[in-house]
């Protein structure tokens, strides 16, 4: 039996390699994310310092559906062709399974994005200095995304409009992250200390990381059974 | 005294037994309720800050609480069936769910309409009153997942393993006001020792505190009657009690 | 009534006024509500050995 460390890296490399031979899928909720991003500048039609003002905001909430948007894939294909139930059954710890599945798809969602947020940052007006606290911001707050959102697909797996449901369940646990995470970065961007925030978002994404896993492994032997 | 505690697990005995409790609770939630809004309303001194209108405290403020408390015995009926597979704590949880929700808009109306006047605004983004309506947003949450399964055993446990992930909430609500700078007020009532509200104003609350909390007793056990015959609809116990 | 102003609400009736209101309509609703779940539950129940009896 393969102690835990191994066994989510084993998952972690499984769950890269098939998220990377499906390239489209990887790169919509990018794409969903900088699309979102435009969206408020356009239909808002404010000026530069008023785009500064909401750009926090708008950066988190569009990093937010987009993240939702890539959850609903976390056990759906693995569940449909029955892959899941397998995985569930074999000797190992399904926590370890839903730990590889959780890292993997913050790897290619959350991470993916604070590689880009410089890019939609600029766009929004965002100054340069207030660069590293967004993106440990956002760092911090999709990784804990990624672990509600594996509870809340745990929960919703083979559910008609599960989807929706997901959204529902997840997006209020998120609420907490949105506030502090926009908080960080609007008093990086006005350039009092974000540190406080910071450490709120840290405080969560530990609380998050430790708790969650078992969490989702507990609803998918709820819904899997 | 075990023996009392494994008769709470049977459903027979809970549907008896809410029959016999509902008229009390509803009396007495009667008595403590009509003392209360009549004292709070007409005998009760006004507030040489607020006047007339800190009145709303008698509604607000018991609605609040029962949100709050609502949603704690919710989540702990969910984990006491999910950890000791008693089912009728799932159907305490089914019933408890849409009593809590109500409580929490009223809160939140309430407080919408006492925020106006106190502070000048129907609504402010601030730490309780956000936290407060993501509360609603977790009860509504709940209700959907539960009947989302064909299974509706499943949906039981995926609610109620849902509505323990979101307890997280409770304690934020109750402290937000000591750990942010909060436009709502701290504590007056819960402080252990001298609360920092006159006798006069005090009691009706209080009365109004057990009134509500009465009262959910009241529809808990009317409710719960229906959720355990949900449940249980082939037992052969529910043949006699549906007779009667 | 009681006092003056009990109804004005030295002027802010139509924040308390309307407060209390809500309160007794949720409470209300619970009521009603829960009835009509009991009294739903009870037929369905009614119905459902009904069903079982005649399959026998």
């Amino acid at each position: 039996m393969t102690g835990p460390l191994h066994g989510i890296s084993i998952l972690l490399r499984r769950e890269l390699l098939l998220s990377f031979r499906r390239p489209d899928q990887l790169l919509q909720p990018l794409v969903f994310f900088l699309i979102v991003t435009t969206l408020f500048p356009l239909g808002l039609s404010v000026q530069l310092s008023l785009l500064r003002e909401m750009a926090p905001g708008v950066l988190w909430v569009a990093a937010l559906l987009s993240s939702l948007l890539s959850l609903e894939s976390l056990f759906k294909s693995d569940a449909d062709d029955g892959t899941l139930e397998q995985m569930a059954l074999s000797g190992q710890s399904l926590t370890v399974i839903v730990a590889g599945k959780a890292v993997a798809h913050w790897l290619v969602s959350g991470a993916a994005l604070v590689v880009i947020s410089p890019v939609v940052g600029t766009a929004l007006a965002i100054p340069a200095s207030a660069f590293g606290t967004m993106m440990v911001s956002l760092a911090l707050g999709t990784l804990t995304l990624s672990w509600l959102g594996a509870i809340g697909a745990a929960l919703t797996v083979g559910l008609k409009r599960g989807n929706v449901l997901l959204s529902l369940i997840v997006l209020p646990l998120a609420m907490p992250l949105l506030i502090f995470g926009a908080g960080a970065t609007d008093r990086a961007i006005s350039g009092t200390s974000a540190a406080g925030a910071l450490y709120w978002l840290g405080a969560l994404c530990v609380l998050t990381c430790t708790l969650a896993p078992f969490a989702a492994t507990a609803a998918l032997r709820i819904t899997l059974e | 005294m075990w023996t009392w505690f494994y008769r709470l697990a049977s459903p027979p005995f809970v549907y008896r037994v809410a029959a016999t409790l509902t008229p009390w609770f509803l009396g007495l939630a009667a008595l403590t309720i009509g003392y209360g809004v009549i004292d709070g309303l007409a005998f009760a001194p006004p507030d040489y800050q607020q006047g007339d209108a800190f009145r709303i405290i008698y509604v607000h403020v018991p609605a609040a609480w029962l949100s709050t408390f609502c949603y704690t015995i919710m989540a702990a009926a969910g984990a006491v069936a999910l950890i000791w597979r008693i089912k009728v704590g799932h159907a305490v949880a089914a019933a408890t769910a849409p009593i809590g929700a109500s409580f929490t808009l009223l809160a939140l109306v309430t407080g919408s309409l006492w925020g106006r006047p106190m502070w000048g605004t129907y609504w402010a983004w601030d730490p309780r009153l956000t936290s407060e309506l993501i509360l609603l947003f977790l009860y509504v949450g709940i209700m959907s997942l539960r009947p989302a399964f064909d299974d509706p055993a499943r949906g039981d446990r995926a609610a109620a393993l849902l509505s323990v992930v979101g307890v997280v909430n409770v304690p934020i609500i109750h402290y937000s006001v000591v750990w942010w700078n909060s436009l709502h007020q701290g504590a007056t009532v819960a402080k252990l020792g001298k609360p920092s509200i006159a006798g006069s104003m005090l009691w009706p609350l209080l009365s109004m505190f057990v009134g509500f909390m009465l009262f959910y007793g009241a529809v808990l056990c009317i409710r719960l009657r229906g959720e355990v015959l949900v449940r249980e609809r082939q037992a052969a116990w529910v043949r006699e009690a549906v007779k009667s | 009534m009681i006092r003056d102003g009990f109804w004005s609400m030295g002027g802010y009736a139509r924040f308390v006024w309307p407060c209390f209101g809500a309160a007794l309509a949720v409470l209300s609703w619970n009521l009603w509500a829960a009835r009509r779940f009991l009294a739903a539950a009870r037929r369905r129940s009614v119905r459902v050995m009904a069903m079982a009896e005649s399959e026998r």
